[in-house]
């Protein structure tokens, strides 16, 4: 939470999220539309038409040249080498002790050079970090140079086929173009998103975001395409069974307990935090990051207490009732002997204990 | 938005004189700052409330909030319907969104409650 007195940045699409009736709430240093219409209505569009989301405040970092590989190859869990150009992958970053830095999207965009996609919260945390064993690649903050905007959803490649001339059929998930022409504007475009749908990420410069929000608007229509804030950004994530730096995954956390295990490239050779994750992989990680099925409809949330016939064993880490199965669901650290699918715990919500079961992440898959 | 012939709390709660009991609710602004009510948790039917205490809980999907009683009292009766529609309270805060009928214990603490006026200054003009 914000204080008063601390200055909050706003997106070059504030006034344009003032415009649609948006609801705007202090978010990581920046002010942004929590929702427009309704969190419920906003989370159902993207789910069964399309959705706009503003995610200019998340962080761009540029590493370039040719130590920019080998550099990234030790900063990351997951193999960066993998990558060709116009390819990304998902990936936390660790501390020596296997504690997350934080998790992160790597686009290779030129042979030599990869596009850090971070969280808004951790920018400058992550931008020092990288600085710090930089060992001679080129490294650059772009975020205040590079708007990022989602559209999300079922209808999404149809919306977007009617601005661009890019082969959008021919980019698979995590693939990108670099530079390429939207509503007569050069953007970067990955496929990709933080929603569980079919989806792109657009980042056009600072000040062209209003066209590209506005052109991809009118584009939509008649699909249906609505601006969704950060409100239903959450629920749509926690559905997908995505993690949520500061909640699931943290400085705390390792990735082999939440389960990012499948980003820990063993083969790759030596990586930050490597020693104490092959340890942990070792000894098997004493708690799980479990997906948990609420009985009844109190939400279980961040730091309610989880319990197994009244003896603690963890804590809740997300929660949220689910739009999409209607039912109230949440992630929370459990001891590795409760991890199983079915195992059944309690959560303490007011005093109450509620019976909750660990269910098969993620939650919701689209249909393809 | 605000009816008249309610009182109102700084907890944004409303209240309806029937026939010497309250009906009680939460105002059009709190749930339109809520928004996307999907629990509620009631006091059972005979179990009392006290002026400014919290009596229940409401959750919406981003919040859990406090419900704060208008009067003090012995609940008369729990709207039934809001444990399976929680989300009346958004539709209609006032008529079918209602949570509680309170029996009135002290009537003198109707005059601790704000008017419709002094409800929206409260809340800046009315405009959520």
């Amino acid at each position: 939470m914000s204080s008063q007195t601390e200055i909050l940045r706003r997106t070059s699409l504030h006034s344009t999220h003032l415009h649609h009736g948006a609801r705007i709430v202090p978010f990581a240093g920046w002010e942004m539309p929590v929702q427009y219409t309704g969190i419920i209505e906003e989370h159902q569009a993207v789910r069964s038409r399309a959705g706009l989301f503003d995610v200019s405040h998340m962080g761009e970092i540029v590493v370039e040249g040719p130590r920019a590989l080998p550099l990234l190859r030790r900063l990351v869990t997951n193999d960066v080498a993998q990558l060709e150009v116009g390819r990304g992958l998902y990936t936390p970053m660790c501390y020596p002790n296997g504690g997350i830095v934080d998790d992160l999207t790597i686009f290779r965009v030129a042979p030599a050079r990869y596009l850090l996609v971070v969280n808004a919260a951790t920018t400058a945390k992550d931008l020092a970090w990288v600085e710090d064993h930089r060992g001679g690649a080129t490294v650059r903050d772009i975020s205040r140079e590079m708007a990022l905007v989602a559209l999300q959803g079922p209808a999404a490649p149809r919306i977007l086929s009617a601005l661009t001339t890019a082969p959008l059929n021919e980019l698979r998930a995590f693939d990108a173009i670099p530079k390429v022409n939207i509503a007569g504007r050069r953007v970067f475009l990955s496929r990709s998103g933080y929603t569980g749908e079919d989806g792109f990420e657009i980042g056009p410069a600072w000040d062209d975001a209003p066209a590209i929000w506005g052109a991809l608007l009118e584009a939509g229509a008649a699909d249906g395409l609505v601006p969704v804030g950060l409100g239903a950004r959450d629920t749509l994530r926690l559905e997908a069974g995505f993690m949520l730096y500061g909640n699931d995954i943290d400085e705390t956390t390792s990735p082999l307990e939440a389960p990012l295990g499948w980003t820990v490239k063993w083969e790759k050779g030596d990586f930050i935090g490597r020693e104490t994750l092959a340890r942990q992989r070792e000894q098997g990680p004493t708690r799980k990051l479990v997906g948990l099925t609420v009985e009844g409809r109190a939400v279980a949330r961040q730091g309610y207490p989880l319990r197994r016939e009244g003896r603690p064993v963890g804590a809740v880490t997300s929660g949220t009732f689910s739009p999409t199965l209607q039912v109230n669901i949440a992630l929370g650290y459990v001891p590795r002997d409760l991890a199983a699918v079915g195992a059944e715990l309690e959560v303490e919500v007011r005093g109450h204990a509620v019976p909750v079961r660990v269910t098969r992440l993620p939650f919701y898959r689209a249909r393809k | 938005m605000y009816p008249e012939h309610l009182h109102y709390t700084r907890e944004h709660e409303w209240a309806r004189i029937e026939n010497g009991r309250v009906r009680v609710g939460i105002t059009q602004f709190a749930a339109e700052r809520l928004s996307d009510v999907v629990f509620i948790e009631l006091p059972a039917p005979g179990s009392t409330v006290k002026q400014l205490q919290p009596f229940g809980v409401i959750e919406s999907v981003k919040a859990v909030s406090d419900l704060y009683a208008p009067v003090s009292g012995t609940v008369a009766e729990v709207n039934p319907v809001l444990a399976e529609r929680p989300e009346l309270i958004n539709k209609d805060p006032y008529g079918d969104g209602w949570m509680l009928v309170v029996e009135l214990s002290n009537p003198a603490e109707l005059q601790e409650l704000m008017s419709a006026d002094e409800y929206r200054r409260l809340i800046g003009d009315g405009e959520a």
